[in-house]
């Protein structure tokens, strides 16, 4: 009895040496703390995206002549810029662009890199052969160099950066969606399918397409946050598009200038950046532990 | 051993000319006239236009250009600038050895870095040190470059005042810009060595191992790194890929000389031979990486030896 309640004590104590990490249920619960909290911030940027005039105090245009570059306060939480326009809501309204910037690039490249992986692993042969070739010394060419050149070439603009994005991600998504269909097109079932027979276009549609999704949906999750990162790179660079709300990338190029005398122009854009990329990661690697029964365990 | 490795040279170059070719079909097919980088098409004639056109040898068929094309690039002529006439190469080869340090000094930082944290994290699992390495890994991933880049330069430059904010000559102007694109490959090196840790301890080999009674440490660090590294030398070569492309934006930021600074210019002003170029160029670098990794594979994993 006595015995009991010391090794209650000690295991009591050794809690609060540790809190939160010792055992793996406890350790379950800081993932999941993670996970709710990036739940949270990709929903209210989603709001801010959806409805900005329901959160941003002020206009984005609107220029207040006698608050330039003020620091950070209680009436501009993220100060103001060289326009005296309100930073926060700069960044209220420009989370529309860099969203949709991540999203599409993510569909784009996903539909069209899935739909050559799928089509390649499936059909095999010289066909595969010769699309794989193509999709091998496409990945020699490093994925931001690619997307700067096909937006330089085409011109800024917002569909321009969606499609350069995606398109130097479609390589990353064929191979990895060739891979998955030509391991889930040698299992048994499918076998089974075919002996008693199922069409070839039938066996594709109805058993291996939904079984090689999900690491695709694992990719496309992570996809979300390095597309944010390469759109807003290139609008960093000056390909984003000269608009009245620019998007984070522009906003923040725009503040590089002001940098020794108003660090907060910049400063904001890119913390919206890396809570939005670090919010859809975590989710990303979260959904993966889940979808993925090896690394369930780990 | 030597017939393998003359074996990838061979696939390596024709990978090279590989991506040179998707480069010039790429830049082909895509809308935009190079011409309207030169003069403002609404002012200009068209027999102007058509005579730049044919100066610039654009008007011509594309099997003609694409002959052209390859057999200067195999004189090594990469084309000139559309601004200034400039050959490409030449200044690519100038300001390449800028980029070069940048891009070794962040590897560098980021293998040391990224090992060190991973090894901690998966012997010390879910104690501080792991929550830190995880952490690193995702931030890692999750920071834009331009940002944490123009973060150290105004805790280090603008306020604390330690290190210059920019130029490229001396070890003192590569701190801040190394340290930023460090980072990255730190978060990707993290969280795929502690991955692969992770998924090696829980091997055959290991078991038998820690059952023969063998510390902890030795377990960890004479067994399971080794072999969790494997994967690690093949980031590597991917890293490089990276560190090509984050120079466009960090020597943006840091106002440094090198090839990125020489693409982040071109693009601005739409000198498309001279991205084009570049692009090549790396390209070359990359496959060129990425061979001497594979060979060096088979002297790091005796299995890739042996099927060699």
């Amino acid at each position: 009895m006595r015995e009991s309640a010391t090794a209650k004590a000690v295991l009591q104590k050794r809690k609060w040496e540790l809190p939160a990490l010792r055992s793996s249920g406890r350790r379950f619960e800081l993932s999941r703390l993670f996970v709710a909290g990036a739940v949270a911030v990709i929903a209210f940027i989603a709001l801010c995206a959806i409805a900005p005039q329901w959160i941003a105090p002020y206009s984005p245009t609107e220029m207040l002549a006698d608050s330039l570059m003020q620091a950070p306060s209680a009436a501009h939480p993220f100060g103001t810029d060289y326009f005296g326009r309100d930073v926060f809501s700069l960044v209220v309204y420009g989370s529309r662009d860099s969203l949709f910037i991540g999203l599409m690039s993510v569909v784009v490249g996903g539909l069209v890199g899935g739909t050559i992986g799928a089509l390649s692993g499936y059909i095999g042969g010289w066909f595969d052969t010769i699309l794989m070739r193509i999709i091998d010394t496409l990945m020699t060419i490093p994925g931001i160099l690619l997307a700067l050149a096909i937006a330089a070439a085409m011109g800024p603009s917002l569909t321009n950066i969606v499609l350069a994005v995606a398109s130097s991600a479609i390589p990353g998504y064929a191979r990895v969606m060739r891979g998955q269909t030509m391991s889930i097109n040698g299992r048994p079932y499918i076998t089974a399918a075919r002996s008693i027979g199922v069409s070839r276009f039938g066996i594709f549609r109805r058993h291996v397409l939904p079984n090689s999704l999900s690491p695709l949906l694992v990719m496309a999750t992570l996809g979300i946050g390095s597309s944010i990162l390469a759109g807003s790179g290139l609008s960093f660079l000056g390909l984003g598009l000269l608009k009245e709300i620019p998007d984070w990338g522009t906003l923040l190029s725009q503040g590089r200038g002001y940098l020794t005398v108003a660090w907060w122009i910049c400063t904001f854009p890119g913390l919206a950046i890396t809570l939005l990329v670090l919010a859809v990661n975590i989710l990303g690697d979260w959904l993966r532990d889940r979808l993925d029964p090896k690394r369930k365990e780990a | 051993m030597v017939r393998a490795i003359l074996g990838r040279a061979l696939s390596s170059l024709l990978v090279v000319a590989g991506s040179s070719l998707l480069v010039f079909v790429i830049m082909y097919l895509l809308p935009g006239d190079p011409v309207d980088s030169l003069i403002d098409p609404s002012s200009a004639t068209p027999e102007q236009i058509a005579s730049l056109r044919h100066q610039l040898g654009v008007d011509r068929p594309l099997y003609v250009q694409l002959a052209d094309y390859f057999g200067k690039l195999l004189q090594g002529d990469f084309g000139k600038s559309l601004l200034n006439s400039e050959p490409v190469l030449p200044k690519i080869v100038e300001h390449f050895p800028a980029t070069l340090a940048l891009a070794a000094a962040s590897a560098l930082l980021s293998v040391v870095a990224g090992v060190l944290l991973a090894v901690l994290s998966a012997v010390h699992r879910n104690r501080w040190i792991d929550v830190v390495a995880r952490i690193v890994g995702l931030l890692g991933i999750s920071m834009p470059t331009f940002w944490s880049g123009i973060l150290l330069l105004l805790i280090f430059s603008v306020h604390l005042g330690w290190l210059p904010a920019m130029g490229s000559d001396g070890w003192r102007t590569l701190v801040l810009p190394a340290a930023t694109l460090g980072l990255i490959g730190a978060g990707f090196i993290v969280r795929m060595v502690r991955n692969s840790m992770l998924e090696v301890v829980n091997e055959h080999f290991i078991v038998t191992l820690r059952s023969k009674g063998l510390s902890e440490r030795s377990v960890m660090y004479r067994h399971a790194l080794r072999n969790a590294l494997i994967p690690a030398v093949t980031m590597i070569g991917m890293l490089v890929g990276e560190m090509l492309a984050g120079a466009v934006v960090i020597e943006t930021v840091f106002s440094r000389q090198g090839i990125g600074r020489i693409v982040a210019d071109a693009i601005l002003a739409k000198d498309l031979p001279v991205v084009q170029g570049v692009i090549v160029f790396s390209a070359i670098v990359y496959v060129l990486v990425n061979l001497l990794v594979d060979i060096s594979y088979s002297y790091i994993d005796p299995r890739v030896r042996r099927a060699a």
